[in-house]
C-alpha cells in the first residue's frame, strides 16, 4: 500500500511504539497517548464514514468546511499565544500571535464561505419562485 | 494540560460533536447549511472555553492575532467563484502554518524535555505543516497563473526529491534519538527548512490539470498536521478535527484519482502534461466548423440537451451565460442537463459550484455515471471548455495517456457542439479525437461570448 507512504498514520504509530520502547521519560503520560491513539483510529473510522457519504456535488464546500475544521488549531494558538514562560518569552508571543492569526484566517474565511456557496445550492422550486418575484 | 477543567473539556466535547454532525450534513445539499452553522458553533465554543484556560494569562497577543486573522479571512471569503481553487489552496497555506507554528513555538517553549512521544509527533507536525505551506502556496500561484500551470521538471529532478526526502527523514531521527544533543536545535530547524523545500518540489512538477488531487492531498497533509498537533498537546479536539479533514482530503485524493484511472504515485512523481501526447493513434481529418445560427436551431428543436462544461468555462467566466441560454430551451420545452466530470475544473466539485451560483438548481446537474447512460436519447451535448474529460480516446486507444479514464461520452449523442477558443490542443497537450468525429461541430470563440450570441439566436429561432 503506497498510501501508507503518504499518510503517515502508520508511521505516526509506530513513532508512539517507538518512544515507549527507549524508555525516556515523556512529558505524555502513556495513558493520555494511548486514549489519543484511540481517539484518532475512532476519529479516522468516523470521518470515513460520514465523508464517503458526501456527494459529489458538494465536494468543493466539502473541502473548505474541512479546512475551517481544521483551523481548530486555533485552540493550541491561542494558549500559546497568551501563558507566560520563563524563557523565550518574546518569541514565544510572536509564534503564537502568527498562529492565531493564520487558524484565524481559516476559520473566518473557512466558514464564510463554505456558507456562501452551499447558499447557492438551490432546489429547482426555489430557484423557479425566486425567479418569478 | 496542567489543570483539568471540565468545564474547558466540556467545551472541546460539544465542539467535536457539532464538527461530525455539521460534516455529516454535508450528504444533502437541503441540510447542509444548517449543518455548517453547527460546526462553526463548536468551533466558536471552543474558541471561547479556550478563552478561559487557566495559563493564559495576557490576551494583548490573543486580541491582535483574533483581529488580523477576522480582517484577513473575511475578504477572502468574498473572492468570486471562479476564484475557488486558489483561495482554497492558500486557506490550506494558512492552516497548515499555524500548525507547523504551533508546534515550532512547543518546540521554542520546552526544548528537549518534551520525551520521545511527544517529539515524535512534533516532528510530524512541523514536517507535514511545513511542506503543507510552501505546496499550497505554488499550488495557488499556479491556479493564479503567476505561474506557468505547466510542470516544471528537470534532469535529476527524483534524485534531487530523494536527497531531500532522506535528509528530512535523517533530521527527524537524529533529532528525536538524542533531544539532547548539542545540536538537536540544528536537526529540528534544518527539517523544517527541508520541509519547506520538500513543499516546493512536491508540486512544481504537477500539471496544472492535475490539481484536484493535489488539492485533495494538500487538504489531508493540513489536517493530519492538525491531528498531529493534538498528539503533542494531548488534545482531543484538535485529534478528532484534523483527523476528519485528513480523511476527507484522502477519500476526495482517492477519488480523484479514480475519475483520472491514475495512482497517486503516478500523480505525484509523472509529471503528466509535460509529455507531448505520441499515442494519438493517427487522429486526422478536417474538424468541422459552424456557426452559431446552425447551433441555435438544433438546440431549439432538440428534446433533451446536455451542457459538459470544463474549466475552460471558469476561465471564460461563462456560467452566467450557460444558465441563460438553458433557461430559454427550458421555456421551449427542451430538457435540459448538466454533465458534471468528477476532475472538471481545478478542485473537487468546482463546477458544481460554478453552475450553481448561476442560478441552476442542483437538480439539474448530472453525474457522469447518471449521465452517459442517457447520452444516446441526448439531441445535443454543447461541451464548454471542457477537452480530456470528453476525449473518447480515453475509452478506444489503449495505447493513449489517458487511457482508461472514465470520460462523459458526448461522442454518443446524436451530435457535438465542442464550444473552443482556438484550434490548439488542450492543458494535456493531447489530440482529442472526438473534435474530428461526423457528430461534432466546432464552435470557435470566447465560451462566453458564443454562448451569448447563441441565446440570442435561439430567441429568434
Amino acid at each position: 500500500m503506497i498510501h501508507v507512504l503518504f499518510h503517515p498514520t502508520a508511521l505516526m504509530a509506530a513513532l508512539v511504539a517507538g518512544g515507549e520502547a527507549a524508555g525516556k521519560t515523556t512529558a505524555l503520560d502513556p495513558a493520555v497517548v494511548i486514549s489519543s491513539l484511540y481517539v484518532f483510529a475512532l476519529a479516522a473510522f468516523l470521518g470515513y464514514q460520514v465523508i464517503s457519504r458526501v456527494p459529489p456535488l458538494l465536494h468543493t464546500p466539502l473541502m473548505s468546511a474541512t479546512n475551517a475544521i481544521s483551523g481548530i488549531s486555533l485552540i493550541g494558538s491561542l494558549v500559546i499565544a497568551g501563558s507566560t514562560y520563563e524563557h523565550h518569552q518574546t518569541l514565544a508571543s510572536l509564534l503564537g500571535c502568527a498562529a492565531v492569526t493564520s487558524a484565524m484566517i481559516n476559520v473566518t474565511g473557512g466558514f464564510l464561505i463554505t456558507d456562501r456557496m452551499l447558499k447557492m445550492f438551490r432546489k429547482k422550486e426555489t430557484v423557479k419562485a425566486e425567479e418569478k418575484k | 494540560m496542567t489543570h483539568p477543567s471540565y468545564i474547558l473539556e466540556a467545551t472541546y466535547l460539544i465542539a467535536s460533536c457539532l464538527f461530525v454532525m455539521g460534516l455529516k450534513s454535508l450528504s444533502h445539499p437541503d441540510t447542509a447549511r444548517r449543518g455548517m452553522i453547527m460546526a462553526a458553533a463548536g468551533m466558536l465554543a471552543a474558541l471561547l472555553g479556550t478563552l478561559f484556560h487557566p495559563d493564559i494569562h495576557n490576551y494583548l497577543w490573543i486580541a491582535v492575532g483574533l483581529v488580523v486573522g477576522s480582517s484577513i479571512g473575511i475578504p477572502m471569503a468574498m473572492v468570486p467563484m471562479t476564484a475557488m481553487p486558489q483561495r482554497t489552496a492558500l486557506s490550506h497555506a494558512f492552516g497548515a502554518l499555524a500548525a507547523s507554528l504551533v508546534g515550532i513555538a512547543e518546540y521554542v517553549i520546552h526544548g528537549n524535555s518534551m520525551g520521545g512521544v511527544k517529539m515524535g509527533a512534533l516532528g510530524l507536525e512541523v514536517m507535514l505543516g511545513s511542506l503543507t505551506v510552501t505546496g499550497s502556496l505554488i499550488a495557488a500561484a499556479k491556479l493564479q497563473e503567476f505561474m506557468r500551470g505547466t510542470p516544471i521538471q528537470f534532469k535529476g529532478q527524483h534524485f534531487v526529491n530523494l536527497a531531500i526526502g532522506l535528509g528530512m527523514v535523517t533530521c527527524f531521527v537524529l533529532w528525536v534519538i538524542d533531544p539532547g544533543a548539542a545540536n538537536a536545535n540544528i536537526y529540528f530547524f534544518t527539517l523544517v527548512g527541508l520541509s519547506f523545500l520538500f513543499g516546493v518540489m512536491l508540486v512544481i512538477p504537477i500539471g496544472a490539470a492535475d490539481m484536484p488531487v493535489v488539492m485533495s492531498l494538500l487538504n489531508s497533509y493540513a489536517g493530519l498536521s492538525s491531528a498531529a498537533t493534538g498528539f503533542v498537546l494531548g488534545n482531543n479536539v484538535l485529534i478528532i478535527a484534523g483527523t476528519l479533514d485528513g480523511f476527507s482530503g484522502f477519500i476526495l485524493s482517492i477519488l480523484m484519482c479514480k475519475a483520472m484511472n491514475r495512482s497517486i504515485t503516478n500523480v505525484l512523481f509523472g509529471g503528466f502534461g509535460a509529455v507531448v501526447g505520441t499515442d494519438t493513434g493517427g487522429v486526422g481529418g478536417t474538424m468541422r466548423e459552424v456557426t452559431v445560427d446552425d447551433v441555435a436551431v438544433q438546440l431549439a428543436y432538440a428534446n433533451q440537451v446536455v451542457f459538459v462544461p470544463g474549466y475552460g468555462m471558469a476561465t471564460a467566466q461563462a456560467q452566467h451565460a450557460c444558465r441563460e441560454l438553458g433557461n430559454l430551451l427550458e421555456e421551449r420545452g427542451v430538457a435540459v442537463k448538466y454533465a458534471i466530470h468528477p476532475v472538471a475544473g481545478r478542485m473537487p466539485g468546482h463546477m458544481n459550484v460554478l453552475l450553481a451560483e448561476a442560478n441552476v438548481p442542483y437538480s439539474s446537474l448530472w453525474e457522469m455515471d447518471q449521465i452517459n447512460p442517457e447520452m444516446p436519447q441526448t439531441d445535443v451535448a454543447v461541451v464548454i471548455g471542457a477537452n480530456d474529460v470528453v476525449n473518447p480516446d480515453a475509452r478506444d486507444n489503449p495505447k493513449s495517456l489517458i487511457a482508461g479514464m472514465p470520460i462523459i461520452e458526448v461522442d454518443k449523442a446524436k451530435s457535438v457542439v465542442v464550444l473552443k477558443r482556438g484550434k490548439g490542443k488542450g492543458f494535456s497537450g493531447l489530440e482529442n479525437p472526438l473534435f474530428f468525429k461526423s457528430v461534432t461541430g466546432m464552435l470557435y470563440g470566447d465560451a462566453k461570448s458564443s454562448l451569448v450570441n447563441l441565446a440570442q439566436a435561439v430567441q429568434k429561432v
